[in-house]
């Protein structure tokens, strides 16, 4: 294969992955290392990759601090409450107390903001979101992040992250291929900052054949994220912790400008309210800690998301499904309607597609919403990711070694999707955490700490064989037989995938067996994960683009083994509606009030599992009453 | 809902093929005109769509679930700072048109060329704090939130 190698040289910041948090990190590392050599690796084209190359009606994370509104202790408790207690509450504080300076920039830069004509301040949609026209939210970062960057190299997939070989356990760049060219790319770099995002397509989707695509995170969010660190040796915390969210159903139309400010609310198929009347057994099961309806009407507590999941889980398996959502009162204000459609159209313009092509006019009818299948992110009311080190004033020891978000290996640091623990950042939490992450990369430099990093031919041309082996399999094997994509040596990505997805579905708690799994299953799911991996070594690639597809479906697998890990080692269903593990139905805190904490052995394949400490922020009181 | 491209309107320029995240929009060598290679790698973003200067990129709805005649287009419009939406069902019921801005300012002339800002001071460094904070995180009582400033500990062991 005549593809040629390029290597850059004497990088300073390599950002892996230029979404949310990679912009973040590529703009705030300009000002920290004006002499450093920023380089960013995207394998898409920056100005629209990620999830929110579509755009977005709402940043989801503000605490409006300025206003009056939040404090950053407010929002860590929330996320506390709506993840079942499982955050890690330094990283949650660190991102909360930033985020509002990365929204003041986006409006400054020309992000258009919605104001509340009353108070002046930003238009609120709940709580902590706040509404923006932004279709071209991504288009702006990217343009910040291009300002700050010496090169951006679009359409390259990062496949593997260099290691250092004379310290051990110690980043030195990494390594791709464009996917147009297929040109061999070698970053040689100082440091890593890793935001190439969450997963989706690793659980079957609802959706099938042509409508595959169609899933709740982008089909792009390939899990690299997780791929890339885990490969390397980095641990992984929260894995288990995927979520399923309840969407308009097929389109997976987003619900909280709904919910949140245009006020509609849910029934079951007959009209009735459902939601309380599982709430007494889901008490039982959770503790009145987790689930106090009558607390949460009175205050500002929030039912957690997957508690919410669960009753209409079993609402529909009651047989009273579909759910729907009330939208013929709210639509029949001209202004609410309006705004109805403008958040699709801002984010899910499939959902658009979808009412015209069925004819639903919400103003009139009520619309059908289902649980999805289920994705591992760490950003939304989620926090799967890399166990990282917090900022130094905040965190405890057992959470701090040196430099804010950045990994157990030394020099990789992760933003957004990447850091695990730190969920509802969204999309404006994750740009901050590629800032702290680019601030503190900067600081690991100047303090010496990559100083003597080596990295031989030898690790290079093992790298350059691994990622064309794809296509040479195809090469040696395809002729062997007449024609199609049936080959007795072989499976192509695509079929790779199903088989994935399958397995994921069936055994690690997809929809299709209603979120359940247990010790047997994840036991046997394991076992067909192993033979999975090695058909992997044989998957085959008849061109660039179909060598893309296989690398997302390695990050996948390394993704989807560490999901597996994690959710045996929790021996307690600890978000019920996300999922359940049939052989402990109930929330444990005795044994299991901790953090899961993985590390995979980049030698030997073998994982070993802990638990870590949890730390809660005490000694402050709401200071706000209640709404 | 994934994409196709009217055969009249294409005219092989290859804006589609820059943009597309999910990198299925390619350029057919023969007709040399752009086509989408995996619907279901399609996550009808608009993308393409929008970047298309023929409006030869179109969409139908996903086969498994949605069913033909409707339609939803869409012009962008960087100059102006707008984007136009047109929605109309199956039925013919409804036909909707629909505008919102994109930017509020020129095209990327506010965002900061971060090169030719001044040096962050050494204690500046030593803080916790990013570039512009606290003036961009506009607290009013002043610097940045601690957990002695706000009275918080942090603390091992169940806490609701
Ligand atoms: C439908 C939907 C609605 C949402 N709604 C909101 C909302 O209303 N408000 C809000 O604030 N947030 C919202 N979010 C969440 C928000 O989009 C995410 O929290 C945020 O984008 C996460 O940032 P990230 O940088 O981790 O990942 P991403 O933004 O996804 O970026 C990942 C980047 O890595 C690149 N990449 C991936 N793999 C590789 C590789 N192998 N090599 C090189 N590059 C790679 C990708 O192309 C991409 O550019 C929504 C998300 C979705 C999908
Ligand atoms: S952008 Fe439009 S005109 Fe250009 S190649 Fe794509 S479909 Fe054809
Ligand atoms: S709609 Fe999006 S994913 Fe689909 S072809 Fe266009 S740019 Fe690609």
């Amino acid at each position: 294969m005549g593809y040629k190698t390029i290597i850059e040289d004497d990088i300073d910041i390599l950002v892996a992955g230029a979404g949310l948090g990679g912009t973040g990190a590529a703009f705030e590392a300009r000002y920290w290392g004006k002499d450093k050599k920023i380089v960013i690796a995207e394998k898409a084209n920056i100005d629209r990759s990620g999830a929110v190359a579509q755009g977005l009606y709402a940043i989801n994370c503000y605490m409006g601090t300025r206003f009056g509104e939040n404090n950053p202790e407010d929002h860590v408790r929330y996320a506390r409450i709506d993840l079942m207690g499982m955050v890690r509450e330094d990283l949650a504080f660190d991102m909360a107390r930033h985020v509002d300076s990365a929204v003041h920039q986006f409006e400054e830069w020309g992000l258009p903001i919605m104001r509340n004509t009353k108070t002046g301040a930003y238009l609120r949609e709940g709580r902590w979101q706040i509404m923006i026209h932004g279709e071209s939210y991504k288009p702006i970062v990217a343009e910040a992040a291009k300002k700050s960057a010496d090169k951006v190299f679009n359409r390259v997939c990062v496949t593997h992250l260099l290691m250092d070989e004379s310290k051990e356990n110690r980043v030195a760049g990494a390594v791709g291929f464009n996917v147009r060219t297929g040109n061999y790319h070698v970053f040689k770099s100082k440091t890593v900052i890793c935001g190439a995002g969450g997963a989706s397509n690793i659980f079957k989707p609802r959706s099938v054949g042509e409508g595959a695509g169609r899933v709740w995170y982008a089909p792009w969010s390939s899990g690299s994220a997780y791929g890339l660190m885990i490969e390397a040796g980095a641990k992984m915390t929260q894995m288990e912790n995927r979520i399923v969210l309840a969407r308009f159903k097929d389109g997976y139309g987003p619900v909280g400008a709904y919910f949140l400010h245009l006020k509609t609310y849910t029934q079951n198929a007959y009209g009735e309210e459902y939601e309380s009347k599982w709430f007494p057994a889901l008490q039982e099961m959770v503790g009145k800690e987790y689930l106090d309806p009558e607390v949460s009407h009175r205050t500002h507590r929030p039912i957690p998301t997957c508690l919410r999941n669960h009753a209409i889980i079993n609402e529909v398996n009651a047989g009273r499904g579909p759910i729907h959502m009330v939208t013929m009162e709210a639509f029949q204000d001209p202004h609410l309607e309006e705004i109805g459609w403008h958040n699709f159209l801002g984010m899910t313009v499939g959902q658009a597609v979808l009412w015209a092509a069925t004819d639903v006019d919400p103003k009139y009818e009520n619309p059908e919403l289902t649980t999805s299948e289920p994705y591992v992110m760490g950003s939304h009311a989620t926090g799967c990711g890399a166990w990282c080190s917090g900022p130094e004033d905040v965190s405890p020891d057992e959470y701090f070694w040196g430099y804010n978000r950045m990994t157990t290996i030394e020099g990789l640091f992760g933003a957004g999707d990447a850091v695990g623990g730190t969920p509802h950042a969204f999309s404006s939490g994750s740009f901050t955490e590629g800032r702290l992450a680019a601030k503190a990369a900067c600081k690991y430099i100047d303090d010496g700490k990559a100083a003597g990093i080596r990295v031989t031919d030898a690790q290079i041309n093992r790298r350059r064989e691994e990622i064309y082996k794809p296509m040479e399999t195809y090469r040696v094997y395809s002729n062997e037989v007449v024609a199609g994509s049936v080959n007795p040596n072989f499976i192509n990505p695509r079929q790779g995938l199903d088989r994935l997805q399958k397995l994921m579905d069936e055994y690690c708690g997809g929809f299709g067996v209603n979120y359940m799994t247990n010790d047997k299953l994840l036991h046997i799911g394991l076992k067909k994960m192993a033979i999975l991996g090695e058909d992997l070594d044989m998957v085959a690639a008849s061109d660039v683009h179909e060598l893309l597809r296989a690398w997302e479906l390695k990050h996948r697998f390394l993704t989807s083994e560490s999901v597996f890990q994690h959710t045996l080692f929790r021996k307690e269903t600890r978000w019920p509606g996300y999922y359940y593990r049939g052989d402990a139905m109930k929330l444990d805190d005795a044994n299991w009030h901790v953090l899961t904490v993985s590390r995979r052995d980049p030698k030997t394949g073998e994982y070993t599992m802990e638990k870590a400490p949890l730390y809660h922020l005490v000694g402050d009181v709401e200071k706000k009453p209640a709404e | 809902m994934p994409t196709f491209v009217y055969m009249t309107r294409c005219d092989g320029c290859g804006q589609c093929v820059d943009i597309c995240p999910s990198d299925i929009m390619h350029i057919d060598k023969g007709l040399r005109r752009a086509y989408n290679i995996e619907p279901n790698m399609c996550w009808e973003c608009y993308s393409c769509v929008k970047a298309c200067p023929h409006h030869a990129i179109d969409v139908r709805g996903y086969a498994d679930f949605a069913p033909l005649g409707h339609s939803v287009r869409v012009h962008r419009d960087e100059e102006k700072g707008t984007i136009a939406w047109r929605i109309k069902f199956r039925n013919g019921k409804k036909d909707m048109e629909l505008l919102a801005p994109i930017t509020t300012k020129p095209w990327g002339t506010c965002i900061p060329q971060l090169s030719e800002a001044a040096a962050p001071a050494n204690d500046m460094r030593n803080s916790q704090l990013l570039f512009n904070e606290p003036k961009y995180v506009r607290m009013d009582e002043g610097g940045l939130h601690t957990l002695e400033s706000n009275g918080l500990e942090i603390k091992e062991g169940v806490q609701y």
